[in-house]
């Protein structure tokens, strides 16, 4: 028998299980004291999704107001933090918006079905602003790369990643593959989304006007997902893991095309008044969202929602994380044009509620009620905790333990091996075996994407406005000092947008941390947190919106703090962008920033002694803001060929995928009294490798010095030579350093 | 006085803006189609772009044939219409038997991005008249079920006939029978290629402008006409 809210009202002691639904005692009590009564089955599984870690926010909340508090000063920005995904003005009348999510867990448990829907949820949210996705990129991070459960891992996260971005027709522009043994038990899979639209049609997620109609659309709901985030993503995996396989959702990529063709259909005839997607939480999250946006009262006749199984009970229907489904609300006046187009396209819609009067969110299941809740007690009055903090007792050890006391190559054979070995490492190794299945050409808009430091995409044929996008992380860094580790990551996803010419605008974050019930994690997020709020205030780009992903660790091991940023920056004419490839012979090489012996968390000290401490390179941020200033004035007066960021492996490995991108060699010779090991293998940030042709040479140099920027002449392009030579040292062929660098990943996974 | 070219959108299809560029940058008139409507709108020619027809459900292209569009493009091809087919429309040609053979899945199993050099095998075909016999072109290939397939018999009637109209240069990047990328048909009007020349229009976004002359063929021969 259905538990509806007389029942629960005349059986008050009933024996409730939200223990094994994650509530603890005192948010129990808190639900009955809301309620005034106990809640009722459907009630006690809306609340324990919606006051889950995932949902709720609730450690992570009194750390992120930072991001609003500090939050530089800009015009730019249209729409902030708390909607779907924050809307930034790109010009022309045109709005950009852009997010960054985590579906670490579910990809574990099934690794192409959890990867799949990790794109198919972050395009939603993009969709739901009004904008149509035009990229995504993807974020990856790996146990070890010849761990067997690699093996497993990985080839199906980054089919599930293609497949599903593959069948949406949009193009994949970049992101990252990372290995480490932190991640053995909880890779995280990251995606990103970007979309574009006109001002006027920035969607919003409140339910408005008392009468209109809520209608779903989109695929039929089923028994898949239930408990995706109250399990799934708020908890830490143990021995069971495998039996949560019901857990994980199963995408539908073709469904969520025809889904996002008629919805933007529907945007441009203005035929929706509020629109919300259905990721985690599902129906409950978009009810209650909704209606709490919006201040109104709704009621929904759940028996009118189309079930994919005729059995499944209204708990189940409401807690159900069924992929490619949006809720929008209507005009009853436009219902028919919206049935009719959603007909058109072969997209599923039903009129299930209605907006009322009052604040109640009401749900009925054949005449009765079954759930009767103000919305705004599940949405934004969530429990908020205040976690202990405390410094990981091991910290000062750790960074004691400095990488710039380990013995280093010497002679011109010793660097030589050295770069070889390194560059066929799986972190700085060739990543196409990844990237070749993803499409990036479909849309006709992609200008630059991977290996490019940044994604480029044209927004307008005529004008050639455009976007740049860049996601960074480092999880060594992060874990060597979390609030530099943070900003060394905001840093380089600025510096990757400012190398190929665009203007850096906008931030998105995913903070990917272990357990927030371990001390020591919370410390590591609120540093991180820290740091990149005060970054973004020195360098004036706003976080717009972001995830935070917890529990990700096996057992009591956490992973190293992981906090992925993704920055935006804008084109007036994308055709004047910079690649990182070296194409034109004779050309001077400068080398932009100062290189100071930083080795500690670098990529040698990992891949070739395996050895991890220290403190991270130095992050300057001033210092990135005039280099990207640097970098975008080159871009517009024409006075750059290439540029490349320095960032893992440093110059040697610049050197490698500049020369090697188009099959260009080069003639290093390092500044006098160089330390040639410190030059070709730290990781100093604030970097860039310019090619700047021989008639812009001195105007380009002046502005620098003019400017107070350090650079330094390091040699030339060298057409010729089919090889990488740093004079004095060592001479690589390419085709020696193409083996080395393309053999690593195909070698590994087939 | 300019060709008006027609590309069809099916449910699922992803390079239909792309061919409609394709076909402006070339100097046709793009005109779109909706795959419900039998109506060709009185096109000069026909692109079936490329994507993921109805999800690829079933077999590539094998729902998409059924579409009321459908049933005119074959009468109108059998009747001389030109048509091309790129990635998921060269499935749907062969699904429609407007082509000989069929397309499986890549030898390796995985879907495969990459820019690909092909060999224009045959230029006597509505959609190839632009190349020059045996030139090389760079554009690129983006399919996870793009390898050729047919019975030896028909693969030899398609060299003895000159019917093969491109070739991947180099390694084989899917396990097409005999480095197949495109064929037509007898009468040289239709054609289905896998990899996309409508992605290597523009400098700017493609690896070259080498898939104009695909365009630029048919557009010729029409304004000529």
């Amino acid at each position: 028998m259905t538990d509806t809210v007389s029942n629960a009202a005349g059986t008050p002691d009933e024996q409730q299980p939200f223990l094994e639904l994650g509530l603890k005692d005192d948010e129990y009590l808190r639900i009955r004291d809301i309620l005034g009564r106990r809640p009722t089955q459907t009630e006690l599984a809306m609340y324990s999704i919606m006051w889950s870690e995932h949902c709720s926010y609730k450690s992570s909340k009194v750390h992120l107001r930072q991001f609003g508090e500090k939050a530089p000063k800009t015009d730019a920005l249209l729409v902030g933090m708390g909607e779907n995904a924050g809307v930034v003005d790109v010009g022309d009348g045109l709005a950009v918006t852009f997010k960054v999510e985590s579906h670490n867990h579910p990809s574990f448990v099934e690794p192409y079905q959890g990867a799949a829907t990790g794109v198919g949820g972050i395009v939603r949210d993009i969709l739901t602003m009004g904008a149509r996705p035009i990229a995504v990129m993807d974020p990856l991070r790996f146990g070890a790369a010849d761990h067997p459960d690699t093996a497993r891992v990985l080839p199906g996260i980054v089919a599930g990643v293609g497949g599903y971005g593959n069948c949406l027709g949009l193009p994949n522009i970049g992101g990252e593959v990372v290995f480490d043994p932190s991640y053995q038990g909880n890779p995280l899979v990251n995606a990103l989304c970007v979309g574009v639209m006109p001002h006027d049609r920035i969607q919003l997620s409140a339910a408005r006007g008392l009468g209109n109609v809520v209608v779903l659309l989109g695929a039929k709901t089923g028994r898949d997902g239930i408990g995706g985030v109250s399990v799934l993503a708020s908890a830490t995996f143990d021995e069971g893991s495998e039996a949560r396989r019901p857990a994980v959702q199963v995408g539908d990529p073709f469904a969520e095309k025809l889904l996002i063709e008629s919805c933007i259909e529907m945007f441009d005839r203005k035929l929706v008044v509020g629109i919300q997607d259905l990721g985690g939480a599902g129906l409950t999250c978009a009810t209650t969202e909704t209606a709490a946006a919006g201040k109104v009262g709704m009621h929904v006749w759940l028996e009118r929602v189309p079930l994919r199984e005729a059995s499944m009970e209204p708990h189940e229907i409401l807690a159900s994380e069924s992929q490619e489904r949006m809720l929008a609300i209507v005009e009853p006046s436009k219902l028919d044009e919206v049935l009719a187009l959603a007909e058109k396209w072969g997209v599923l819609a039903t009129a299930i509620g209605e907006v009322v009067e009052g604040d109640r969110l009401v749900i009925t299941w054949h005449d009765e009620v079954v759930v009767d809740v103000p919305p705004r007690s599940l949405s934004d009055e969530g429990p908020v905790y205040e976690r202990p903090i405390a410094q990981p007792a091991d910290f000062e050890l750790v960074r004691a333990d400095r990488a710039e006391t380990l013995p280093r190559p010497r002679t011109g054979e010793e660097l030589r091996e050295t770069l070889l070995k390194l560059v066929a490492s799986p972190n700085l190794a060739d990543k196409t075996w990844v990237t070749e299945q993803y499409d990036r050409y479909v849309q006709g808009n992609t200008v630059l994407a991977q290996p490019e430091d940044a994604g480029v995409i044209r927004l307008d044929e005529e004008t050639g406005r455009g976007i740049a996008l860049a996601t960074d992380g480092n999880g060594r860094y992060a874990k060597l000092d979390p609030y530099v580790g943070a900003q060394l990551a905001l840093a380089e996803a600025y510096r990757n947008v400012a190398t190929t010419g665009a203007a850096p605008l906008a931030v998105t974050n995913c903070l990917n941390f272990g357990s927030p019930e371990d001390p020591g994690v919370m410390w590591q997020f609120q540093q991180a947190v820290t740091g990149l709020a005060d970054g973004c205030a020195t360098l004036g780009t706003p976080v717009t919106g972001g995830n935070v992903s917890f529990y990700n660790q096996t057992g009591s091991t956490a992973i190293h703090p992981t906090p992925v940023i993704g920055v935006l920056g804008v084109f007036d004419d994308v055709a004047r962008r910079t690649p990182i490839g070296f194409q034109d012979d004779g050309e001077s090489l400068i080398l932009l920033g100062s290189t100071e012996e930083e080795l500690s968390g670098s990529e040698w000290a990992w891949a070739l002694h395996g050895h991890l401490g220290g403190v991270p390179p130095r992050v300057d941020l001033a210092r990135e803001k005039l280099l990207g200033e640097i970098l975008i004035a080159g871009s517009r007066d024409g006075m750059l060929s290439a540029a490349h960021d320095l960032s893992d492996g440093g110059l040697a490995q610049v050197l490698t995928e500049a020369t090697l991108r188009y099959g260009v060699g080069a003639r290093v010779v390092l500044p006098e009294g160089a330390d040639p090991f410190v030059w070709l293998f730290s990781e100093s940030a604030g970097r860039v490798l310019v090619s700047v042709p021989r008639t812009e040479e001195l105007r380009f140099t002046d502005m620098c010095t003019m400017r107070g920027l350090p650079w330094n002449r390091i040699g030339v392009v060298d057409k010729v030579g089919g090889a990488l030579e740093v004079q004095g040292q060592f001479t690589i062929p390419l085709d020696e350093l193409r083996a080395a660098w393309t053999g690593t990943l195909p070698a590994l996974f087939g | 006085m300019t060709a008006r070219i027609g590309v069809i959108t099916f449910p699922g299809s992803l390079d239909d803006r792309d061919a409609l560029r394709a076909v402006k940058l070339a100097g046709g008139e793009p005109v779109s189609l909706w795959h419900a409507d039998a109506d060709l709108r009185g096109v000069d020619a026909v692109i079936l772009p490329g994507g993921f027809s109805y999800g690829d459900y079933l077999r590539c292209g094998a729902i998409a044939r059924f579409a009321p569009a459908m049933a005119s493009v074959v009468d109108a091809a059998r009747g001389g219409l030109p048509v091309l087919g790129i990635c998921n429309g060269f499935q749907v040609l062969c699904e429609s038997h407007l082509l000989p053979g069929a397309l499986r899945r890549n030898h390796h199993l995985h879907f495969r991005n990459r820019d690909q050099v092909l060999r224009i095998e045959s230029t006597n075909t509505r959609w190839t008249s632009d190349y020059q016999q045996g030139e090389e072109i760079l554009i690129p290939l983006k399919s996870g079920e793009g390898a050729y397939m047919a019975d030896e018999k028909t693969l030899d009637a398609l060299e003895a006939e000159g019917r093969v109209i491109a070739r991947y240069v180099g390694e084989n990047p899917n396990g097409s029978l005999r480095d197949i990328a495109g064929i037509t048909n007898e009468a040289g009007n239709v054609v289905g290629l896998m990899p996309h020349p409508e992605h290597a229009t523009e400098a700017l976004t493609g690896p070259s402008t080498d898939g104009l002359g695909f365009f630029t063929s048919v557009i010729r021969a029409m304004v000529a006409a």
